[in-house]
């Protein structure tokens, strides 16, 4: 693993592949140029600063890959995936390009500087692309990893870089899901980071734990095959839920209730630290245990009494 | 102008319409507006094989105003990169040919456009794998003048001159139709600014569109005064006509009006 944190590795696995792969090329959007300066002196044809334009960043990088070349592009997320999200649908998914999208500034890792460099929208953002590939490393060896396997696959995929990692790395694979434990009260769907604060409480309670680092193409076939009981919490380090979708479809006529523990739909107006963030939105190590703990001793209600509830005068409009 | 390219440009002016007649689809005026670009580019200016469009050393022409797609449908079908028969199925719900160009369907549309502000970032990343590979081939992009109030424009103008890009040229169809909502002004001067090669011509003038394509150090932009609606009189400059197609008892007019 990389000392330096995801940043560093990223810096590290592309620099060995700039030197394996001549039609890889890098487009930063001024950020993380002093971390790839020997690659700028290496490779300063196929290595630019390309400035801070990143709508355009996005169109150039994909008549590059029109043309032959493999672009990865880096910047901030918010940056990236909401203001060039048009690029990234057209020019793109639309037009079956391969590249690659590298974000720094995951959710609220630069908590201090305010809801304009937040970004935990981008996954679900994301998702909603036809040919989008998202990775969710969490940590800087599952992101090495990832990266290698994927990055000349000929589709658009997203790399999402936390500042935070994992305790520990595991055996990842992209496009699969991990079973960390098995249990039979719930099933646990963690991606990525969003594993650091449960990981203190993983023996503590009776549940299968599968944790996944690929977001899309969701692993349907590992959580239907491991899934216990009918009830599900899913962790996610971007907006909470964004995953429910793909947990119903896979579990399609099978009953079943979804939990979400992830960030809130608002504006995080306080600055701090991420770890504060963590705090005040009740995804603290102490919080989620607490959180868990009700879920898993609340009663998931089945459509018997949702027939009793739709009787009552109360309910009934 | 020569005298085969007249009757060409005639019937081809005349199939645009029928098409879009029939396929009650197509920008016809945005169309007409570029075809006098699209024939000097396809007949003299890029080097093209419609039998090999994919070759590596092809030169690349990318149609950033996507809108302009019958345009390009009828130039590319003239020049063999697809049978001119396949024209009737223009915005047919199985047709290669849409209402904007997809480069996964059309053979020698290098891009697929409609959103504007798209393709010519494409055209300035294309010419700058070009360079990346030491590829001599050249990058040829037409955006509107309306495609120009997007700032991706100007963006990718920046990063074309940083980049030295003297392997591309952008040709601007200034036919002023949103000068009603942006006035651009002098788009020669805005360019030069931008660090480009800038000139005006007539783009209705085939000795003035061939002779502005001169090798240039710098990127060359191209600002082609154009008529919107060009060649077909009660299309010409009229606004109502910019998404409408003509009904079948339409046609025969407009054709009876053709240059």
């Amino acid at each position: 693993m990389s000392k330096g944190g995801m940043r560093k590795q990223f810096v590290l696995t592309v620099e060995s592949l700039l030197e394996k792969n001549p039609e890889l090329s890098l487009l930063l959007g001024d950020i993380g140029v002093f971390g790839f300066k020997e690659a700028f002196k290496k490779y300063s044809d196929r290595v630019l600063n390309i400035g801070i334009l990143e709508q355009s960043t996005i169109g150039v990088a994909a008549g590059m890959a029109k043309n032959g070349l493999i672009p990865i592009v880096h910047t901030i997320a918010p940056f990236l995936v909401e203001r060039a999200f048009e690029q990234i649908k057209t020019d793109f998914c639309y037009q079956n390009l391969g590249g690659n999208f590298v974000t720094v500034g995951a959710s609220y890792d630069y908590a201090a500087l305010g809801c304009t460099h937040h970004c935990p929208g981008d996954i679900e953002l994301l998702q909603t692309l036809p040919r989008m590939q998202i990775v969710v490393p969490g940590t800087s060896e599952e992101l090495d990893q990832l990266f290698r396997e994927t990055y000349s696959n000929g589709s658009p995929t997203y790399f999402r870089l936390s500042e935070r990692e994992n305790p520990i790395s595991h055996p990842v694979k992209f496009g699969k899901a991990q079973v960390l434990k098995r249990g039979s009260e719930a099933t646990f769907v963690v991606v990525g980071p969003a594993l650091k604060n449960l990981w203190p409480l993983i023996q503590s309670f009776d549940a299968t734990v599968l944790y996944y680092t690929t977001v899309a193409p969701f692993d349907r076939e590992t959580l239907k095959k491991n899934a216990v009981s009918s009830k599900f919490i899913l962790f996610e380090p971007s907006y909470e839920g964004g995953l429910s979708r793909e947990i119903s479809q896979a579990m399609e006529m099978r009953a079943h209730s979804i939990s979400t523990i992830g960030v809130p739909r608002k504006f995080l107006t306080n600055y701090g630290t991420a770890e504060e963030q963590d705090q005040a939105l009740q995804l603290s190590t102490d919080a989620l245990k607490n959180r868990i703990e009700k879920i898993l001793d609340s009663k998931v209600l089945d459509s018997r009494h949702e027939a009793d509830l739709n009787k009552s005068p109360e309910v009934v409009q | 102008m020569k005298l085969d390219s007249q009757s060409k440009l005639r019937a081809l002016r005349r199939k645009m319409i029928e098409v879009a007649s029939s396929a009650k689809e197509g920008h016809l005026p945005s169309s007409l507006s570029i075809l006098d670009l699209l024939w000097v580019l396809y007949s003299e200016i890029l080097q093209i094989d419609p039998k090999n469009p994919t070759a590596h050393n092809r030169d690349r022409f990318i149609l950033s105003k996507g809108h302009a797609s019958l345009g390009l449908y009828a130039v590319l079908s003239e020049f063999g990169f697809f049978d001119v028969s396949e024209l009737s199925t223009f915005g047919k719900f199985s047709s290669r040919l849409g209402g904007h160009p997809d480069t996964t369907k059309v053979p020698g549309a290098e891009a697929s456009t409609g959103s504007l502000g798209h393709g010519f970032p494409m055209a300035v990343g294309a010419a700058l794998a070009m360079k990346i590979q030491k590829n001599p081939a050249k990058v040829f992009c037409i955006v509107g003048d309306g495609e120009c109030n997007e700032g991706s424009i100007w963006e990718s103008a920046l990063i074309a001159t940083h980049h030295k890009l003297d392997n591309l040229t952008c040709i601007v169809d200034f036919n002023h139709s949103t000068d009603r909502a942006l006035q651009l002004g002098d788009l020669v001067k805005k360019f030069e600014s931008f660090g480009w090669n800038a000139i005006s011509i007539n783009g209705h003038d085939h000795e003035e569109i061939r002779s502005a394509f001169t090798q240039s150090e710098k990127p060359l932009a191209i600002i082609a005064e154009t008529i919107k609606g060009y060649g077909c009189k009660s299309l010409e400059n009229n606004p109502s006509w910019h998404h409408r197609s003509p009904s079948s008892e339409e046609v025969e007019g407009l054709i009876k009006e053709l240059r």
